[in-house]
């Protein structure tokens, strides 16, 4: 998951429905000729990327956007949000989801006029592997065969004196180039899943050039191989890409020039905004959805989606006093989500009533039983659970907006359970997360999750399963963990979402967390777009833009 | 003269020690780690963690680390951010932006605070006087971005005679409306001293003899009762660059202005020590010099005044 990395703090990221901008069929009879649009030009508001643009190195919005819209992966997300389909690939072909054989579609090029080749895949997810490479999204890599020989684990964790050792090998065993287009992958174990996690940023082709340099400085002048191309990106100020003319694949772009002029404050963005100087706006800031004012402000030019993230607040299972299934679900009933989607939110982010994020496929809606409002049964299991002493902190961070929705969740375990519940604010997201990956909590915490790649497994494996990357409550159920690998393992997505559904019947019962709203973004554009879509996480779908 | 010259410069080495310690410290006092947020909700890989803690020499004491710093310092270099990117070229391109919307602040404030202070210290309890007494209290009431964001949403987008940002071409033109937001409180401080400060002169015995001599008033006022009644005022403008430079964060992040302020900002939150260093420690020779500056100028200003 990408996080967002505003000063400011604007929370909500992403959208799944394709949305066409009101208004707009495409001959418009003020919209200007067909030659003017497709060299027209336009500038979107976005942050400084963080790091240099490396793709598995990049796991924040404001570069994580360049990325997406540099590169094309092996597969694409559609924007509705359904299951993902080939892009690069020409075809991913498997008998046992363990052997994959991945034809890639020939002659298609880099920026730079390289072919995209097997081996560039090959390289740079070997790169991305390689523990002293030091990638933020290395361990996206591990589903392959040999990925413990090149990613060596710190024995005492990176806090600890001792180092980790040297990586045995350089490349993993698992990956084999067959010839110039196509490539052969053995995973560690069947994963019924692994296509789908190919269109995901970290599994990006990087172009020989990146290989003969330092990746900052590949970083600071990307050479993607996706519809638009790199021109120049003035730190803080902008960053300017444009029409990548031998680009061959599905989604070519209709106009030609895309500057991102980068904020530090939404509210200066949102004013450019209002009075036309750039064309299009992620997420509103939090000041204008009161009363939304920003529908009245943008008017048809207001676009309102969902986006396949959950609000969640955790319980911290290594702590004893929260260790009773029916004291969480107490908890978890005694919260009226409605209430909280309409007074604290205005209705932008729905209450949650499932586990996975309904966009998502392979995630039902309505599975969460505990997602309920019921005082009276949350009264009776918190008696059955010999009731809770003490004072119960809600934590949070303070440098984003979560304050009210946690304050008010923490009244209402107050009113209706009269448990002594206080929402703290924590000052930042770093000292925030250091408490958690330590496992330090000693109360509730706030948690959120988007989805990484459109799949159900997303939404247990890394937050419920017993050693799970975001697992950070120590949840853990060995009927689940089963549950999970046989889901993961299941030599098709069907089965593999037949064997999720069963698990995540049991996560239900042990209420590991509590989901509280899914995420909803507010955006908005100029009149000079006629029409746009949304990606299926919310960002703009630059080749969909029409002037 | 001279002796107190390269006095006061000698000064300046413990002060820039001191200061860029102790800034150092505090930044790398600030709870947390700065790579435990990284990666969104998730912890990061541990080789991730370890390569960053080991680039950055994260795992030394603060003085090993400061020594490090003010060693590379010393040969020019400022260092990196986490991000990789030379804390030089922050500079290079902050500064210009944020001196020059400084300086315009400090011309606006300078300009109309002395003129409101000039004609009401001469014509006290008048109409004008009384206004301009309202209007300063209400600038210096009113924080800074209140003042910022009405003048953006008016003057910018509603009326639409001004861009509600600035460009990146840092235009003069686009530069007033947040020179005067930056400068407004400081505007209606030295309205109020000088004229405060003009009133009193005013009855002084050299104004009185001035006047007997049968100077034409222009000539008083403008020679024997200004200069004498600017002392304060020069000091409040001397010390205000550097506060204006170090405060315009607000103002910078109203007005979309790629100054120090931001960068600052985003670096003690991502606990980058050499950053915020390397951008405090250009302030605090701006102050250091500032106030060097004003203390020359006491002796331009009023001849009873001299340096040995």
């Amino acid at each position: 998951m990408r996080v967002s990395k505003r000063a400011t703090g604007a929370v909500a990221l992403g959208a799944a429905f394709a949305l066409v901008a009101s208004g707009c069929s495409g001959s418009d009879s003020d919209g200007g000729d067909a030659g003017a649009s497709t060299d027209g030009a336009i500038t979107i508001e976005g942050t400084q990327p963080e790091n240099p643009l490396v793709p598995s190195n990049t796991t924040e919005t404001g570069g994580g956007k360049i990325i997406d819209w540099m590169w094309t992966g092996l597969v694409e997300y559609p924007n509705d949000g359904g299951a993902p389909r080939n892009a690069l690939a020409e075809s991913i072909e498997t008998t046992d989801s363990k052997v994959y054989k991945i034809k890639i579609k020939e002659n298609t090029k880099f920026h730079d006029g390289t072919p995209v080749k097997a081996k560039n895949f090959v390289d740079a997810w070997n790169w991305g592997a390689y523990s002293p490479n030091g990638a933020q999204n290395g361990s996206f890599f591990a589903d392959i065969d040999g990925f413990t020989d090149v990613h060596t684990e710190d024995p005492d964790g990176a806090e600890g004196p001792q180092k980790a050792p040297e990586p045995t090998a350089k490349e993993m065993k698992g990956l084999k180039v067959l010839d110039d287009w196509s490539f052969e992958v053995t995973l560690a174990a069947p994963t019924a899943v692994f296509p789908t996690k190919l269109g995901y940023s970290t599994f990006m082709p990087l172009p020989d050039a990146f290989f003969t340099q330092k990746p900052e400085e590949f970083g600071r002048k990307p050479i993607g191989n996706g519809p638009v191309k790199f021109v120049s990106w003035e730190d803080d100020v902008m960053i300017k890409l444009t029409r990548f003319d031998d680009y061959q694949l599905r989604d070519k772009m209709k106009i030609k020039d895309v500057n991102v002029k980068i904020y530090q404050d939404d509210t200066a963005a949102y004013n450019d905004l209002l009075s036309g100087n750039i064309d299009f706006m992620q997420q509103v800031p939090v000041s204008s959805l009161a009363g939304d004012k920003w529908k009245t402000d943008l008017g048809e030019r207001a676009i309102s989606s969902t986006t396949p993230s959950t609000g969640i607040i955790a319980f911290p299972i290594y702590d004893k006093r929260f260790q009773n299934a029916k004291l969480r679900k107490a908890i978890s009933l005694s919260i009226n989500r409605q209430e909280i989607s309409d007074k604290i939110f205005f209705g932008n982010r729905k209450p949650a009533d499932s586990w996975a994020n309904p966009l998502t496929p392979g995630a039902a809606p309505g599975n969460c039983t505990s997602c309920q409002f019921n005082p009276e049964e949350a009264k009776r299991l918190l008696a059955e659970a010999g009731g809770f002493s003490g004072k119960l902190t809600l934590a949070y961070n303070a440098d984003a907006s979560h304050k009210e929705w946690m304050e008010a969740v923490a009244q209402q375990i107050k009113t209706n359970l009269q448990i002594d519940a206080v929402a703290e604010g924590v000052p930042t997201f770093a000292v925030f997360r250091q408490n958690i990956n330590a496992h330090k909590m000693t109360g509730m915490y706030r948690a959120g999750w988007q989805q990484d790649y459109p799949d159900v497994e997303n939404w247990v494996n890394p937050l419920y399963v017993t050693g799970g990357s975001s697992n950070d409550g120590l949840y853990s159920n060995k009927e689940v963990d089963r549950l999970a690998k046989e889901a993961s393992s299941a030599p098709s997505l069907e089965a593999s979402h037949a064997k999720f559904a069963e698990a995540v019947k049991l996560i239900d019962q042990d209420v590991p967390s509590v989901p509280i709203y899914f995420g909803g973004q507010q955006s908005g554009h100029s009149e000079k777009i006629k029409k746009l879509e949304l990606t299926n996480v919310g960002e703009l779908d630059i080749t969909s833009v029409e002037l | 003269m001279g002796r107190y010259l390269l006095r006061r410069l000698l000064q300046l080495i413990p002060v820039f020690i001191g200061t860029t310690f102790l800034i150092y410290w505090l930044v790398w006092s600030v709870p947390g780690d700065p790579f435990a947020g990284k990666c969104g909700e998730r912890a990061c890989p541990d080789a991730y963690v370890n390569m960053m803690t080991e680039k950055f020499k994260l795992n030394e004491n603060i003085f090993v680390q400061y020594g490090n710093y003010m060693q590379n310092l010393f040969q020019g270099d400022f260092g990196t951010t986490f991000g990789g990117r030379p804390i030089g070229d922050i500079i290079a391109t902050s500064y210009p932006n944020t001196l020059k919307l400084a300086v315009v602040a400090l011309a606006i404030e300078a300009l109309i605070g002395l003129t409101a202070g000039v004609l009401t210290g001469l014509r006290r309890n008048g109409f004008l006087d009384n206004l301009v007494l309202v209007s300063t209290l209400f600038l210096i009431a009113l924080p800074v971005f209140v003042i910022g964001f009405v003048l953006q949403w008016v003057l910018g987008v509603q009326w639409g005679i001004v861009k509600p940002t600035v460009s990146n071409e840092m235009r003069i033109s686009e530069l007033i409306v947040p020179g005067f937001v930056l400068g407004s409180a400081s505007m209606a401080y030295i309205a109020r001293v000088s004229r405060t400060s003009i009133a009193e002169n005013r009855r002084a015995d050299y104004v009185r003899t001035a006047i007997a001599k049968g100077l034409p008033m222009r000539r008083v006022v403008g020679v024997h009762l200004l200069r004498n009644s600017l002392i304060p005022v020069v000091t409040l403008l001397g010390t205000d660059l550097g506060a204006l430079m170090g405060g315009a964060i607000v103002t910078e992040g109203i007005f979309g202005i790629n100054g120090i302020g931001r960068q600052v900002f985003r670096a003690i939150v991502t606990k980058e020590s050499a950053t915020v260093v390397s951008i405090v420690v250009v302030l605090v020779l701006v102050y250091l010099l500032m106030n060097l500056l004003v203390d020359l100028l006491y002796a331009a200003l009023d001849p009873r005044i001299r340096y040995e």
